[in-house]
């Protein structure tokens, strides 16, 4: 089973997003990062762009597959993980953690109520499965 | 109802070792252990295992299967002088058009062919219709396992003290109604081995425990394509020629009364020329290339048909299909995007170097 933790909010496309003092930071799920397998290149967003809520704004491309990533809030990008340049398998390694992608100042903060809790996902990562 | 997936007699032994399983030709086959990248790395390094045993394999026996095969396949089957050596040749239709590409090896009686598993009716239907009453046809169903990388011929010895370290490239020998073949899809020294389902489970894990990391068929991808080694069905197919996919060198046109399948119609396009020849194609940004995406030249338009991740080299390579006149500078189209790429001369890798040369 793939790891949720509950303190996150998630998208139904598999990014995760966090709090985090006035920034929303996003990454992909341990369950996206298992489903891809080898993340060998992350394509990020510059810092400054403004963003839409659902737009693709990143793509991780893995031994498998090209993935499109979306904003799970609008606003604007403050900050990216520029160490996946250098080691995109940290996606894989701390999908959670040192795997983030990138960091945006949202628009308005009440628009991470519209994601998945972790049960929510959790449940949508099963169907999946099966 | 969807057919039933097979299974190999290690199916259980990798589900074990962590296998995550995918579908390949109706079998269900390891698609890697954990890291695609890190098992692809054991066997540059030192040596990893892999379950082939989807691979089919013909025996065929009798008076005649010499003059069947001479007749269907492009390489000379009289050439292989002594028991238990080996040709990689191809099977071609009328047009010369690629059934399949695949080792024979010639046996004690008769000869063995192990063709891809995609291919087992395609093969075994071609060879049952030209076959006469002189010939016996025999698919094996048997487990084969491809130990591979430079230390894989040490690991087996220390294992199983079978001599196989004496053995040429190209060149087989028997341990009971085991064969053991220095052959392989990875670029790397190592053996393949065919033998009956029930011994291969004890194999399996006696060569893991040996140090021999299990590897699945992502791994087995980017290895054979690091190596410039093309896939029946993405580099040929039943519409390309062997003159258009890389692989003239496996044609034997000697001796000339020799009448093999598909030769009259190799013997025009040489003559006129292939329109399409088969590049490698090493990728100047970041990025991947896979299969399908489009390529521009100067001499006109062609198409990746497969790229991967270069674990070797840190960037993406392909085999693309273009004008035989392709040079200079291309550009791919990856996600709507043109990207810079050179055209170049596999093999990519040569023992755990870059081994290519641009055009």
């Amino acid at each position: 089973m793939s790891d949720t933790p509950d303190d996150l909010r998630y998208a139904s496309t598999h990014e995760w997003a966090r709090l985090d003092d006035g920034g929303v930071v996003v990454g992909i799920s341990d369950y996206a990062q298992d489903a891809l397998g080898d993340v060998v290149y992350v394509e990020l967003p510059e810092v400054g762009q403004e963003v839409q809520a659902g737009e693709e704004i990143a793509v991780v491309e893995s031994v498998k597959a090209a993935s499109d990533i979306y904003a799970p809030v609008g606003g604007v990008v403050e900050a990216i993980n520029e160490a996946l340049d250098d080691g995109p398998e940290i996606v894989n390694q701390d999908p959670y953690g040192d795997g983030w992608f990138f960091q945006i100042t949202p628009d308005d903060e009440t628009q991470l109520e519209e994601l998945l809790d972790a049960e929510a996902y959790a449940e949508q990562c099963a169907a999946e499965q099966h | 109802m969807p057919e039933e997936l097979r299974k190999t007699a290690l199916h259980d032994a990798c589900i074990a070792a962590g296998a995550k399983m995918a579908t390949f030709a109706g079998w269900s086959l390891p698609l890697h252990f954990g890291s695609q990248i890190a098992e692809h790395r054991a066997v540059r390094a030192a040596a990893g295992l892999f379950d082939v045993s989807h691979m089919a394999i013909f025996d065929l026996d009798g008076p005649g299967a010499l003059p069947l095969l001479r007749r269907v396949l492009t390489g000379d089957v009289a050439r292989l002088a002594n028991e238990g050596q080996a040709l990689y040749t191809l099977m071609l239709n009328q047009s010369a058009g690629i059934i399949d590409d695949l080792l024979a090896y010639r046996q004690g009686h008769g000869y063995r062919l192990v063709a891809n598993a995609a291919n087992r009716q395609a093969v075994g239907g071609w060879l049952k219709d030209r076959a006469g009453p002189d010939t016996t046809l025999t698919e094996r169903n048997l487990a084969m396992l491809a130990l591979q990388g430079p230390q894989a011929l040490e690991l087996f010895e220390d294992a199983y003290g079978a001599g196989t370290d004496r053995l040429k490239p190209f060149h087989a020998m028997t341990l009971g109604d085991w064969m053991l073949a220095r052959t392989g899809y990875t670029g790397e020294a190592g053996l393949e081995i065919m033998l009956p389902n029930a011994d291969a489970p004890g194999l399996w894990s006696r060569l893991v425990a040996a140090g021999a990391a299990p590897a699945g068929l992502g791994a087995r991808d980017t290895l054979r394509l690091e190596a410039g080694l093309k896939l029946h069905g993405q580099d040929m197919d039943a519409d390309t020629t062997p003159l258009q996919a890389g692989l003239r060198w496996t044609l034997h046109w000697q001796p000339e009364e020799r009448d093999f399948i598909g030769r009259e119609a190799l013997a025009k396009q040489a003559a006129e020329g292939a329109p399409t020849q088969l590049f490698g194609l090493v990728l100047e940004g970041r990025g991947v290339l896979r299969g399908g995406q489009r390529v521009l030249t100067d001499q006109g338009e062609g198409v990746v048909t497969s790229g991967i991740f270069s674990p070797t080299l840190g960037y993406s390579i392909a085999f693309a299909r273009l004008p035989s006149n392709a040079s200079g500078p291309a550009e791919v189209l990856i996600r709507g995007k043109r990207q810079g790429a050179s055209l170049v001369r596999p093999p990519f890798v040569r023992r755990g170097q870059p081994a290519f040369k641009t055009i």
